[in-house]
């Protein structure tokens, strides 16, 4: 075996790490939590805090929490004023995202599969909540044999990719018309809709339809084209440089004066519209980020093949781009996920809006705790399923190991 | 001559140096008519309701008075006076907020990498908790279930006699200013400089010579020195401390914190200082590992490894992301609007709601923002470069 040989079989194998030591527990305690003076003063004082705080909000969760409240106001809660009969539309609206997410993880495994999962979790968790309806006990049992029999069929047939990729583009506008009714079923107006609902309307169309606006501001802040370079740079750093509150503000206030008497449009599509615009300029910016992380050869290379500009950038830079910053964009989808609780504040009734108007009602009195802490719980389980996601699909992507 | 006649036969619409302008000149026609359309459309609208834009409100007397303000405001000011209360209160809320959330970020962030157990796990479920929840979320829990759920007045809670809390308000210990007070603060600046000269004097010699010159000890010994002098002088103590008292229907003395600027400042550093313990955690990985079995190979000890080796390095990593962090921090301050606390947005919603000038006032918040965004961002750089300057 030569000096070549021998090197190339160090680059095979991969260092193992040490064997693991087997420690007891006095060993560990005196490892972690009494290794000096310090550490031992640190120790006691972490300790005391977190053993009040923790006794007594356990003591609060158990004893003191007056959690009927949450049990009374459910359904408000989670779907707003959305009129009782027609409900079976939220829960078809449910069950296709059930049946996409079971066929997702039989096709693809992975992160979605995860995240499947967890869905499945939540479901059995309300389920066996003691305040919920026998109708939603039904719903949620079919949705949870859904999801498992789309599972099986997702994973037999792994053709069906297509078909679940399209299900999931056009979700959204389904999920609307559902929820719209749009003249077949009965109309269901806006105003109507609420609780962690709206919560998910609003972040879901925010995202979506912040995408090409953001990528064309991307594209447009590294153009060479002076005017289309200069719009871009002023309207990304006007909206980043102002609160959102101010722009919900402008969204609620200002566009029904811009657009004149012909044009209307209700408080919830201008709240969304609010939210595309914001979020467009925070996404052209990481855009922007994974643009310039593609090498210089890759556009020359493009060139040289003779690619116009468009197809270059259709087909061999953003493609690269995205895939870069997708750890990025989830980070800001979580940001944004959490400020759609900021339309409380222009009088729509999210989840938060629903909190807001549960505790003004004399009849809940002094249950501020409860509602706010159930709504905070909402937001967190969401939350940290979506930046699990992220962390997966950062490790998934080798972003930033390369 | 044939490059001429190739250029000549291309027709425009292909012509490599025609387009480009071409496509600029379309986009800012649209750009244009869109901004006509909106803006004819505004003033038609203003007109049916008998309305014309203009500044001149600021001018008229505002009829609202504001709970906490730092300079004199009365209902007879003008409109003008009052949005400079509101932005005076944002700088207010955001200077202590960063403050505030530098220093708790900091101590979680270091927490985080700590090798006690109960630290790390404490910092992190801190770091989880409060990075998942929306802001305002927390900004209402603080509000209407802490600082809102606090007893009435006459039956306020108290901690060791000087701190009361009731639900109108947080009392705590102020400082008043004595006679003497402007004599302590200049022995304070003189003795901050001398001790701050003598501590590099004896470094200085303590390099040279290799001995010890105990620089600590001299400028904590020349500080000392100033203060008696200055006690000497003036035979009276620099702030007069100002204990509140329960006097019938309110309290006497102390400073009085607003329901809603506390639940605010609170939330605002809980929720800030959660993203800064991330980058401080971010900041202090980045730095290689070398450096630190460096500094232990050369004997010195944890904390000072933390101060000497490790944050100098790490800042530098740092000090990007955290301006953005504390550029969140002036934006979120807006929040505000939602406890009633009257800041730059809560003025401007009064304001509006009482003048219907809409587009006057969004726009004046909207240029305060950005000015304010600017300077934040204008000092941070300064501080960058400052300390990107320490590299080679």
């Amino acid at each position: 075996m030569n000096n070549e040989e021998l090197k190339r079989e160090d680059l095979r194998t991969p260092i193992e790490a040490p064997p693991k030591a087997s420690i007891g527990v006095v060993e560990w305690l005196k490892k972690n939590l009494f290794s000096s003076w310090i550490n031992t003063i640190l120790t006691i004082v972490f300790g005391t805090i977190s053993f009040l705080i923790l006794k007594n909000s356990i003591e609060w969760v158990i004893f003191k929490a007056e959690w009927y409240v949450i049990a009374a106001n459910f359904k408000l809660l989670i779907v707003g004023q959305y009129p009782l009969e027609e409900l079976w539309r939220v829960w078809i609206c449910l069950t296709i995202v059930s049946i996409l997410m079971g066929l997702s993880s039989g096709i693809w495994k992975g992160t979605i599969g995860h995240l499947t999962m967890m869905i499945t979790g939540l479901y059995f968790i309300i389920l066996l909540l003691p305040f919920v309806s026998t109708e939603t006990r039904i719903w949620l049992i079919v949705n949870i044999i859904i999801i498992g029999i789309s599972y099986v069929i997702g994973k037999n047939r792994s053709s069906l990719n297509k078909v679940t990729l399209i299900g999931w583009a056009l979700m959204l506008p389904i999920v609307i018309f559902l929820l719209d009714g749009f003249g077949i079923f009965d109309h269901v107006g806006t105003n109507l809709w609420g609780g962690f609902l709206l919560t998910l309307l609003i972040a879901v169309v925010a995202i979506v339809f912040s995408f090409p606006l953001g990528i064309f501001l991307a594209l447009g802040r590294r153009s060479k084209l002076p005017i289309i370079r200069w719009f871009s740079i002023g309207y990304i750093e006007l909206i980043r440089g102002v609160p959102l509150i101010t722009i919900l503000f402008v969204a609620q206030l200002m566009l029904p004066l811009f657009l004149g008497n012909d044009i209307e449009i209700d408080n919830v599509v201008r709240a969304m519209v609010g939210f595309t615009l914001f979020t467009a300029a925070y996404l052209a910016e990481n855009i922007r980020g994974g643009l310039q992380s593609i090498s210089r050869g890759q556009f020359e290379a493009a060139e040289a093949l003779g690619l116009n500009s468009t197809v270059k950038m259709t087909f061999i830079i953003l493609p690269q781009a995205l895939r870069a910053v997708i750890p990025a964009i989830v980070g800001l989808f979580i940001g944004i996920f959490k400020d759609t609780s900021l339309v409380a504040i222009v009088g729509l009734t999210d989840i938060l809006g629903i909190g807001k108007n549960i505790i003004s009602n004399p009849e809940f009195l002094g249950t501020q705790m409860e509602v706010f802490l159930f709504v905070a719980l909402v937001f967190l389980i969401f939350c940290n399923m979506m930046s699990y996601a992220s962390r997966r699909l950062e490790s998934a992507l080798g972003v930033g190991k390369r | 001559m044939n490059k001429q006649s190739s250029s000549t036969s291309t027709p425009f619409w292909r012509d490599k140096r025609i387009i480009p302008i071409l496509i600029q000149i379309i986009f800012a026609v649209i750009v244009i008519l869109a901004a006509v359309f909106l803006f004819t459309n505004a003033l038609a609208s203003l007109r049916q309701i008998g309305m014309t834009l203009g500044f001149d409100f600021l001018g008229k007397m505002a009829s609202f008075d504001i709970g906490d303000k730092l300079i004199e405001f009365s209902s007879t000011d003008t409109y003008g006076r009052a949005f400079i209360v509101g932005i005076l209160n944002t700088i207010k809320v955001a200077f202590i907020g960063i403050i505030l959330a530098t220093i708790l970020g900091f101590i979680v962030g270091v927490s985080r990498l700590s090798t006690n157990w109960l630290a790390r796990v404490v910092a992190t479920v801190y770091v989880e908790i409060f990075r998942n929840t929306p802001l305002l979320v927390q900004i209402f829990i603080w509000f209407y279930a802490v600082f809102l759920g606090f007893p009435t007045i006459d039956k306020s809670l108290n901690a060791f006699g000087i701190f009361f809390f009731s639900n109108r308000g947080t009392v705590i210990p102020w400082f008043g200013v004595t006679p003497s007070s402007l004599i302590w603060l200049i022995f304070l600046v003189v003795g901050l400089v001398l001790s701050f000269i003598l501590w590099k004097i004896r470094i200085k010699q303590q390099v040279e010579t290799g001995k010890r010159k105990y620089p600590i000890y001299y400028a904590i010994g020349a500080m000392i020195t100033t203060l008696v002098i200055a006690w000497i002088i003036t035979l009276e103590s620099p702030l007069s401390l100002s204990l509140p008292t329960f006097a019938g229907r309110g309290y006497d003395g102390g400073y009085t914190i607003n329901p809603g600027f506390g639940a605010l400042l609170v939330a605002l550093v809980m929720y800030t200082a959660s993203f800064i313990a991330e980058i401080v955690r971010g900041g202090i990985l980045a730095v290689s590992k070398g450096q630190v079995e460096a500094a232990k190979a050369l004997g010195l000890k944890g904390p000072t490894i933390l101060r000497l080796v490790i944050l100098p390095q790490a800042i530098r990593i740092i000090i990007p992301p955290l301006t953005s962090q504390y550029l969140n921090l002036i934006k979120n301050s807006s929040l505000a609007a939602a406890v009633a606390y009257q800041e730059l947005v809560g003025v401007g919603i009064t304001v509006l709601s009482q003048t219907g000038r809409s587009i006057e006032v969004i726009s004046i918040v909207i240029l305060t923002y950005l000015s304010m965004s600017l300077f934040t961002s204008l000092l941070m750089n300064i501080y960058n470069k400052y300390s990107q300057l320490v590299e080679r």
